[in-house]
């Protein structure tokens, strides 16, 4: 499609729409699961806004990004914990 | 960023009370910013669909471009250093703004009650799960579960169905008669509106069931099945996502940081939508939930109380057609049954952050106590989701919230121009350097 955008997530050339997020993305192409707890369960997001912070991912290198507040941005480095 | 930091009027939050109130300011020749934390305004009922504006929430934020307010988005409201002074961080910047008047629009989040499995990825709230569907996450085809309680349950389930998803129930803890009872009370008969919904809406076909409950949710990686029961039969069902929130809090952590006194229905406001505190207003869900409706006219009041036009503000109290009565309706048609809140077992875990269980919480007697004693609201959601649990569970009060209010950065931080108050916000809370706590 036009105008797609072209990102990686856990090094999988990955393709989204203008303006999905990037947890949106993830669930989308790649798994439920993206983060694991202090004592190691995997988790996903769960509020969809900002609020419980279980949607954090690496973007870029910077970790703790909540992925559910985040637009996917051309040739962004996506890195989670289930990659 | 921006030379000039200084406003007549900050809004915290766009959603449609904030939109509204901001508007009612700068049409009122106020300098106004307005700030959000997501990437586009609109809020939650108004979140826009990828890169699609909310058509609602894009009336007024032509209006808004038209009256030059400052969108200052993608930024959270982490603390408050001096009177009319906050602090702003947005990815790895900090800055301060000052104003005259604070408008609080932060709306309210969905409170989520622990049950077994409920922290399997897929198990999401019910808003949550819109909301990660306009984010982009594709549902169609995908078998969905609802459940918990309120009125978002239609409202999502109905969105959710006409997007594409396969949805299997919708399941409302309160019984039918408390629901209808309070639907009675917008119309005259509430069993003709609840027909007329279900049809209008394409929920004819999916099981609407009251009197249930969630008790367990499965799976290996994720969730894959999930248990309800009516309290006699105990039903399995089969899924891909299951939804499950048990009403709305509202937002009130910033508006406590500012002094203001809370009420039992959120932040407490007068007629013009004034808090106690000189110059800090607030409207919409934030200060009891009331829909958009009523979210619209309280933003105008309160943008024109922020402008100083106190006579046009009175001028719309006759518009709003509640005071906290829908509040009060909404709390005693969907209370919450003695079953949902005794759902958790020892090792479920409460405090998601810390991975903190039930059995070493449900010894402590408050909410402190249970705090020092297991690390419970010590994480990076700062006791947003397991704060509002325990209060509904054990009815315990949270402590006072300290800056940051979201966790930061060093390297934002270290940014922000005042070094006096970074330091001190930097004293109270241990913060690593790459990104958060």
């Amino acid at each position: 499609m036009k105008h797609d955008i072209v990102l990686t997530i856990d090094g999988r050339e990955t393709k989204v729409a203008p303006g999905t997020t990037v947890a949106a993305a993830i669930w989308n192409t790649s798994s439920l699961e993206l983060r694991t707890s202090v004592s190691g369960e995997m988790r996903g997001p769960a509020c969809g806004m900002g609020i419980c912070h279980e949607c954090r991912v690496t973007i870029d290198g910077i970790s703790n990004q909540r992925s559910c507040l985040i637009q996917c941005d051309a040739g962004m480095k996506v890195e989670t914990d289930a990659g | 960023m921006p030379a000039d930091n200084s406003h007549d009027v900050v809004v915290v939050g766009a959603g449609p009370a904030g939109l509204t109130a901001a508007v009612a300011a700068a049409e009122l020749r106020m300098r106004v910013a307005i700030v959000d934390e997501n990437s586009r305004p609109g809020g939650q009922i108004w979140r826009s669909n990828r890169n699609q504006l909310h058509p609602n929430a894009r009336r007024w934020i032509k209006r808004a471009e038209r009256a030059r307010i400052r969108f200052i988005d993608d930024a959270s409201v982490v603390g408050v250093c001096g009177p009319q002074r906050l602090d702003i961080a947005s990815g790895s910047t900090a800055f301060r703004i000052t104003s005259e008047s604070i408008v609080l629009a932060v709306g309210a989040r969905e409170r989520f009650l622990p049950f077994p499995g409920w922290t399997l990825p897929g198990v999401t709230g019910v808003g949550a799960l819109q909301a990660l569907v306009k984010g982009g996450f594709d549902i169609r085809g995908k078998r969905i579960v609802i459940a918990g309680s309120g009125p978002l349950l239609p409202a999502v389930a109905a969105d959710l169905k006409r997007r594409g998803a396969d949805l299997l129930e919708v399941a409302e803890q309160a019984e039918f008669g408390d629901v209808a009872r309070f639907l009675g009370r917008l119309v005259r008969n509430p069993a003709k509106l609840w027909q007329a919904l279900r049809i209008r809406t394409n929920l004819a076909l999916t099981p609407i069931r009251f009197g249930v409950w969630p008790i367990r949710a499965e799976g290996s990686t994720h969730v894959e099945r999930i248990l309800l029961t009516d309290g006699r039969r105990v039903r399995r069902i089969q899924c891909d996502i299951f939804a499950c929130s048990f009403g709305l809090v509202p937002n009130t952590r910033l508006a406590r940081l500012l002094g203001c006194t809370i009420g039992t229905h959120g932040i407490e406001v007068d007629d013009l939508q004034r808090t106690d505190r000189p110059e800090v207003l607030a409207a919409g869900e934030c200060t009891g939930i009331g829909g958009v409706d009523v979210a619209k006219i309280e933003g105008t009041i309160a943008g024109h109380s922020a402008a100083g036009k106190l006579d046009d503000a009175r001028a719309f109290l006759g518009s709003r057609t509640r005071e906290h009565r829908l509040s009060e309706s909404l709390d005693s048609a969907f209370e919450l049954r003695p079953e949902v809140l005794d759902l958790a077992e020892d090792d479920t875990i409460v405090c998601r952050c810390e991975d903190v269980a039930w059995r070493d919480i449900k010894t402590r007697n408050d909410w402190r106590t249970a705090k020092l004693g297991t690390r419970l609201g010590m994480g990076p959601c700062q006791g947003r989701v397991c704060g509002s649990a325990m209060q509904a569970l054990r009815g315990w009060s949270e402590s006072s919230p300290r800056p940051p209010l979201q966790p930061v950065s060093l390297t934002a931080l270290s940014s922000l121009s005042d070094s006096t108050s970074a330091r001190e916000l930097k004293s109270s809370h241990p913060i690593t350097r790459d990104g958060g706590i």
